[in-house]
């Protein structure tokens, strides 16, 4: 339990429970200033054993952090994970288990691992094993070569901090190769704990001024919430550029240019953030798009940060991942050697969702060298990403060959991940494309559907009332009658008016089929409701 | 500024340059993987091209990594991280069952039974329930709460994250963190980082590098003029130092933190790493809740504890945790919902963590083995500690103090005025110029002092005690004769 202030006098008595210890009983008065803007607390705590004003309170701690929100793990999250330990504790719910909707974790939602990809790495962990027949003789290759290239012969040691040499390497072959042969330098290659920590690490790089000189960042408006998280904790200024939700969450340069226009009037827009395939939307965007974005960062002379992670889950009929390198380097020199970009990518997403092992890496192209050199010391001081990591990072980037014994099992089990990941996207958006009052663009790619939500205004005034966002109101009613946690459109950003949710499309298909029926049922009853 | 390129295209200046760079990350240094250790690894590519050097391999002991310098792992934490990553393995008889159990444990406590799910942001529940165990079981039943547990990427990770949170402020109310000198140079990078103030308290080389509090006070009282001192992180047992700090030492922080109103912060990472007779690991928490409710109610503390040292050494997998003692709720709401920015910890870490914390017990099948290498491990390294002060106090103008715990060795040196002078017409810091000789004539690759930070006017060097056995004798012995050079040279 906390303290609540409001404006006007109150005095508020707050018990604090303190989980670990004892009872404290702690006694405010609080007297505000007539001048409404300072506070004069007195406080005369008397607790059993004399606790006093701790060090570390709201007031003291570091105020970027409080700014700093996370929808994704958010508060409705939260209240799932406590349903969850009250039906284990057996209390009578409209269901039987939580579905976590909210995260785009394919593992925890069933998806096995690529079989390959974890033979390699426990070779690596337990080389004993490889003495060992059941293991072929491919992934005993690639175990021993990751172990040579470690300290020791061990994934116990230390990396260089940019990382593993060899697999930096294997991770340049890779982009040339997805690139049509544009050439990739591994010193320009930075693996990280995630695509997570590169992203934060170039946010961090590129915060810098005071005021109206003050660092701004654009991003799209849905975002992942990580940018503005990063962004709120960094005290650097978010620049939002809409995504047309009437044209398949496209990017018009139009827009990007009314963004950066008004933003130089308050900041100093530096970067351009884009998602590509989109997160929450799933938008692949256009080659073309790409091109005028790329044009667009040029002209305004802004550093490119292409987040590139789900580049291998593209579903619809004539889209197309393309990559941001690429295309600027198609566009000529002209371009490719003026335009500063850092591209982005990941073990978590893609076919083989291996989140848990935070693998992932950024490349960066046409870095200032003097830049390079702090980017290189600033990651030292982290020493190095998790060695398990980079090599099952190695693993995606290089993995068999149709001459390689473990191709077969390989290419089929990647294939069907992401097969089955086609269909529950088509599946999502025709189910949801049902529920008058619903409409959900299509899923082109990436993990996730945004459908819009049509509330009704008694659904809205009621929401209002409890001081919450209309989309959380809907989503912590559909989490308590039906167990599906999702993650309301208000977390990651949306039109004013407008309402979404954020769904994974991770659920097993016979799963996805009955929570699909169940938002169904549930948007009708919840629009009677509240008619 | 216009420039010509090959392509004859105008290559202006760029959005992100040292003009534009974030001012705080200019400001950070890190010595462990500074200058020195980037010429040591050209020098390594040199060797591999062919080119004659007088020393036929580089010898890094520069950084605390006991894999990389030879250890082997331990067997039992390694076997289950396998049937973790590849649970086909759980068929295989080849593993002992209390591996497979501990190994089917932590993965029904994972998303879809699988290492590749994200756990909840502070880690996985039953591991910090058996961090939680492990800490009271240290500490003769002291209670630790889950809750107050979580997981890290490495004790880096919650470090910085606890750095973070601690700086608020401007100008003369902007947080002030107190640390030692000489101290592990990630606190001095993190404050630089969040443009915090590094507020410095001398250890006493001349006692063993030991703890007085009456400097304590020294160094807050200076640093109120000018900042909010906030916080006082200690290092026990001590990085670079190697000293164990005493039970009255911790009484006497611990009082200190109370009165002075700090947050305390422990960095506990080396506590099984403890040689000398006579010296003993006492918890922060422990000696905090001893010292009764006056203290233990109110003293705000956070202990931190690695994967990375110990007997185990398993630095790649960055496992970590912390401790947090008497943190505001609210707080705590705010340090979950940060964490929680970066999903979660890598598992691996976690389930290497979580053997760390609930290893082998007696009636085991793997125990024998598990403790045969546990106290080999530390056996090898405590007599690695004592030969590498003996050897070192036999070399004039090199004097090291006693390496009661950790796993390195600060000695001081003893540099001729001329080569202090020659040091510095060349701009470096004459330890810098010290160790760079050093690297260049025996391939030996040592940290300078100043990259820890010492009194003025002293000189030393950090070197861990982890090459194998006799190879360290041979760097002692490579060190010694360099010393006697280096002076002869430079007298």
């Amino acid at each position: 339990m906390g303290i609540f202030i409001n404006n006007g006098e109150k005095f508020i008595f707050c018990f604090l429970i303190d989980s670990q210890t004892n009872l404290m009983r702690h006694l405010y008065n609080i007297s505000w200033a007539i001048s409404g803007t300072e506070c004069e607390l007195q406080k005369r705590n008397m607790t059993e054993n004399g606790l006093g004003h701790r060090v570390l309170n709201m007031d003291t701690m570091n105020p970027n952090v409080k700014r700093v929100e996370y929808a994704v793990r958010g508060p409705i999250v939260q209240r799932a994970m406590q349903i969850e330990k009250e039906l284990k504790e057996g209390v009578k719910k409209p269901f039987t288990e939580v579905i976590k909707a909210n995260i785009g974790d394919a593992h925890a939602m069933g998806q096995k691992p690529i079989t390959f990809l974890r033979q390699v790495v426990a070779l690596c962990a337990y080389p004993d094993l490889l003495e060992d027949d059941k293991f072929p003789e491919d992934a005993k290759n690639r175990a021993r070569r990751i172990l040579q290239a470690c300290g020791g012969g061990s994934i116990g040691a230390y990396s260089a901090s940019p990382g593993i040499e060899i697999i930096r390497q294997d991770v340049a072959k890779y982009i040339e190769k997805r690139d049509g042969g544009i050439p990739s330098n591994p010193d320009n290659i930075y693996l990280s704990t995630g695509a997570s920590d590169a992203i934060v690490t170039m946010l961090k790089l590129l915060t810098s001024g005071e005021g109206k000189n003050r660092t701004g960042v654009m991003i799209s408006i849905p975002q992942y919430p990580l940018y503005s998280a990063a962004l709120a904790e960094l005290a650097a200024v978010q620049v939002s550029y809409y995504l047309d939700e009437d044209k398949c969450w496209s990017l018009d340069v139009g827009e990007l240019r009314r963004a950066v226009k008004v933003a130089r009037e308050h900041c100093n827009p530096r970067a351009l953030c884009i998602i590509n395939p989109g997160n929450p939307t799933g938008q692949v965007q256009s080659r073309q798009c790409i091109e005028d974005v790329i044009r667009f960062a040029a002209e305004e002379h802004l550093f490119l940060m292409a987040d590139e992670v789900y580049q291998d889950n593209v579903y619809a009929e004539g889209c197309q991942f393309h990559s941001f390198k690429k295309v600027l380097f198609e566009m000529g020199p002209e371009y490719s050697s003026v335009v500063e970009l850092a591209s982005f990518h990941s073990t978590s997403k893609c076919f083989m969702g291996e989140c848990g092992f935070r693998g992932g890496y950024m490349e960066v192209v046409n870095m200032d060298p003097e830049v390079k050199l702090q980017l290189t010391k600033l990651v030292s001081v982290r020493l190095c990403p998790p060695i398990p990591g980079q090599a099952l990072l190695d693993l995606v980037v290089n993995p068999p060959q149709p001459d390689e014994p473990s191709y077969a099992t390989f290419i089929k089990e990647r294939t069907a991940n992401l097969d089955i990941l086609a269909e529950k996207a088509k599946m999502t958006e025709q189910v949801l494309n049902t529920v008058p009052g619903i409409h959900c663009n299509p899923v082109q790619g990436a993990m996730y559907t945004f459908p819009r939500l049509s509330l009704p205004e008694k659904a809205i005034n009621a929401a209002k009332e409890k001081g919450q966002a209309p989309d959380m109101f809907y989503c912590m009613k559909l989490l308590e009658e039906t167990g599906i946690c999702l993650v309301p459109g208000s977390g990651f950003g949306q039109r004013d008016g407008t309402y979404h949710f954020r769904m994974t499309i991770l659920p097993a298909t016979e799963k996805l089929k009955v929570v699909l029926k169940k938002i169904r049922e549930f948007h009708k009853r919840f629009t009677e409701e509240f008619s």
